[in-house]
């Protein structure tokens, strides 16, 4: 029973890591209905920024301090080189131009940081593990990571729902066009959307460092499961994006754990095993599926 | 049918320079790659004609693409998967000893078609971006399922033990006979394609794309026609994957990765979308940048991400229009 605590609290992690990426992915679909196959990259970028800070100041804390607005300056100067050129482009180019700009990423890091996993020590104040029911132990570090998303979860929430800015933002995921003939600078907010959600999947990049290798093609995956999270969530809606999001996270995480165990109720041990890992990985995939069959436009569709 | 097909008959006419033109290029397209292997002897063969194979197979591939992108308007993200079935059919069918090219085929179709209609019919329910998205995911569903086959190779794939035979004879060892049987598949499949889609089917679907609200009105179901059309592109596909497999004698994952598939799009864009020879162009240019590149330096995606990127900004349409303009 405790073991699946501690799955529910990985799935937990997990899923506010991916509504990090998810969030300003979504944004920036809604507001420039452009698709940023890209945004992994922030998030990977992100992540080595904080393990290259940490290195030099020998502190995880400034590491992530500084990591944070130098991935919002990377994130704007590829908006300025690249993306701004592809907001009047149908989808196909989107998709190809941003596809352009992972393998580039990719390989650029691979050349400045070697293709080797680079790994960050956990921080001491946060390291060690504190205890749960039935005498298992869970580390600090993931605790303080579920803080730090619900914090930044609960922020966004106010910067959507409570500011002029949220406000705009919120029209533009509804209707561009109209926002922007009511005399806003639609440009000018969504490079201010784009820059925002570039920086919190650099956050999420620099917050996983402790815990997973960093590595090059990091972000690809995780971009594949940031796109399920907005698809489901409705493209558009930040709420959406945090339900989704904690979704995938609790399934991907207890069908890992769950699925084997369950078919050995019906087959042989390795063969249950054998299948539980097959079958675990496709399940987000599945609701997914089952998701935009039932609703097309998502849970929680911004636009109506 | 004949009454919808007579329009059809009455503009060829009227068309007949255009189409002319339009013949010098997957002329020049065939005509190259059958006298590559005579031209690949005085340099190093082998590895030119299996380059040229690779090349000519994800042609094939990405002429199934254009099918989908260039025909009706559907941008399928995970088109590699139906390049891995075709793959993991002659790789888990060699592994239990079955090697004759005939059943591999029939069950890489079989399987292909059955896995085409079943998420294209929930595919094509949504529309655009959800579309790449959904497409994108039943590929990524496959790439789990074929890193998790243990049995198989799971992460690492598996080697085949032999190419496929025809009836208990090996031809396929021969490089140039794998060659000329990928050219004869491609040149076959490029006759069938270019039929289907100046057929009344290919209208409907060229209609569908530009505005299917007005084909419902006029008596098309839309989503059968692109179902059907889904189910093709699937199963010539996994055609390719079968040929694949059989050049690189080597299944794995990778085959199908979303990467693949991204590339698979890239070729038909580049090529020129809806062309269908100009897929085949797309992927001879793109194999050929890629093999030129490596050549230089092993970090050869950062000279090829950027000018993927220079391509969709600054070539619009593609290289076969462009240099079908330029001729004029």
């Amino acid at each position: 029973m405790s073991l699946f605590l501690v799955q529910m609290l990985n799935g937990l992690q997990f899923g506010l890591i991916l509504f990090l990426i998810a969030a300003g992915l979504t944004l920036v679909f809604g507001v420039m209905d452009f698709i940023n196959l890209a945004h992994g990259v922030q998030y990977m970028v992100g992540a080595y920024l904080a393990a290259m800070f940490t290195a030099l100041t020998g502190n995880f804390l400034f590491g992530l301090l500084l990591a944070l607005p130098t991935a919002l300056a990377f994130g704007l100067l590829l908006e300025v080189l690249v993306f701004r050129k592809l907001y009047d482009r149908d989808h196909l180019d989107q998709v190809l131009a941003t596809f352009g700009v992972i393998i580039t990423l990719n390989e650029a890091v691979k050349i400045l940081w070697g293709a080797a996993p680079l790994s960050v020590p956990v921080p001491d104040i946060l390291s060690g593990s504190i205890p749960l029911i039935g005498g298992l132990r869970y580390p600090v570090y993931r605790i303080a990571i579920i803080i730090a998303g619900l914090a930044v979860g609960l922020l966004l929430y106010l910067l959507v729902n409570r500011t002029k800015v949220g406000m705009l933002v919120r029209a533009g995921a509804s209707n561009a066009p109209m926002v922007s003939a009511l005399g806003v600078n639609i440009r000018l907010l969504f490079t201010f959307v784009f820059g925002f959600g570039a920086m919190l999947a650099g956050f999420a990049g620099a917050m996983v460092t402790p815990i997973l290798s960093v590595e090059p093609g990091m972000g690809d995956n995780v971009l594949i499961l940031a796109f399920v999270v907005i698809v489901i969530g409705g493209i558009g809606s930040v709420r959406g994006a945090f339900l989704a999001a904690l979704l995938i996270g609790v399934v991907d995480t207890l069908g890992r754990f769950m699925a084997p165990m369950l078919l050995r109720a019906i087959l042989d041990p390795s063969t249950a095993s054998q299948t539980g890992r097959a079958i675990a990985p496709m399940l987000i995939y599945v609701l997914m599926a089952v998701t935009l069959c039932i609703r097309p436009a998502g849970l929680f569709p911004a636009k109506r | 049918m004949t009454d919808a097909a007579r329009p059809v008959q009455q503009s060829a006419p009227a068309d007949a320079p255009p189409n002319l033109r339009r013949l010098v290029m997957p002329i020049i397209v065939f005509a190259g790659l059958a006298i590559a292997p005579w031209l690949a002897q005085f340099g190093t063969e082998s590895f030119l004609l299996s380059l040229l194979t690779r090349v000519m197979v994800l042609g094939l591939a990405a002429l199934s693409l254009d099918l989908l992108i260039g025909y009706a308007g559907l941008v399928s993200f995970g088109h590699a998967a139906f390049i891995g079935i075709g793959a993991y059919s002659v790789g888990i069918l060699a592994s239990h000893g079955i090697n004759g090219i005939g059943l591999q085929v029939v069950a890489a179709l079989a399987v292909s078609a059955i896995f085409a209609a079943i998420t294209g019919a929930i595919s094509l329910r949504t529309r655009g971006v959800y579309f790449i998205m959904i497409t994108l995911a039943f590929g990524q569903m496959l790439f789990f399922l074929a890193t998790s086959l243990a049995a198989y190779g799971g992460d690492d794939g598996m080697n085949l033990p032999s190419r496929s035979l025809f009836f208990g004879f090996d031809p396929l060892d021969n490089d140039r006979m794998l060659y000329y049987t990928a050219f004869a598949t491609l040149g076959v499949v490029y006759l069938a394609c270019r039929m289907l889609v100046a057929s009344r089917f290919g209208r409907v679907l060229r209609g569908a794309r530009q505005n299917p609200v007005r084909m419902q009105a006029i008596g098309f179901s839309p989503y059968r026609y692109q179902l059907v059309l889904y189910v093709i592109a699937g199963m010539i596909a996994a055609l390719a994957g079968v040929l694949l497999a059989n050049t690189s004698e080597f299944v794995s994952p990778a085959t199908m990765s979303w990467q693949r598939s991204g590339d698979l799009i890239f070729m038909v864009v580049l090529g020129g979308m809806g062309s269908l020879h100009g897929a085949i162009a797309g992927a001879i240019v793109f194999l050929l940048a890629e093999e030129v590149l490596a050549g230089f330096t092993e970090h050869w995606h950062i000279i090829f991400g950027p000018l993927l990127i220079l391509c969709v900004l600054y070539i619009r349409g593609g290289i076969t229009p462009l240099i079908e303009r330029t001729r004029r």
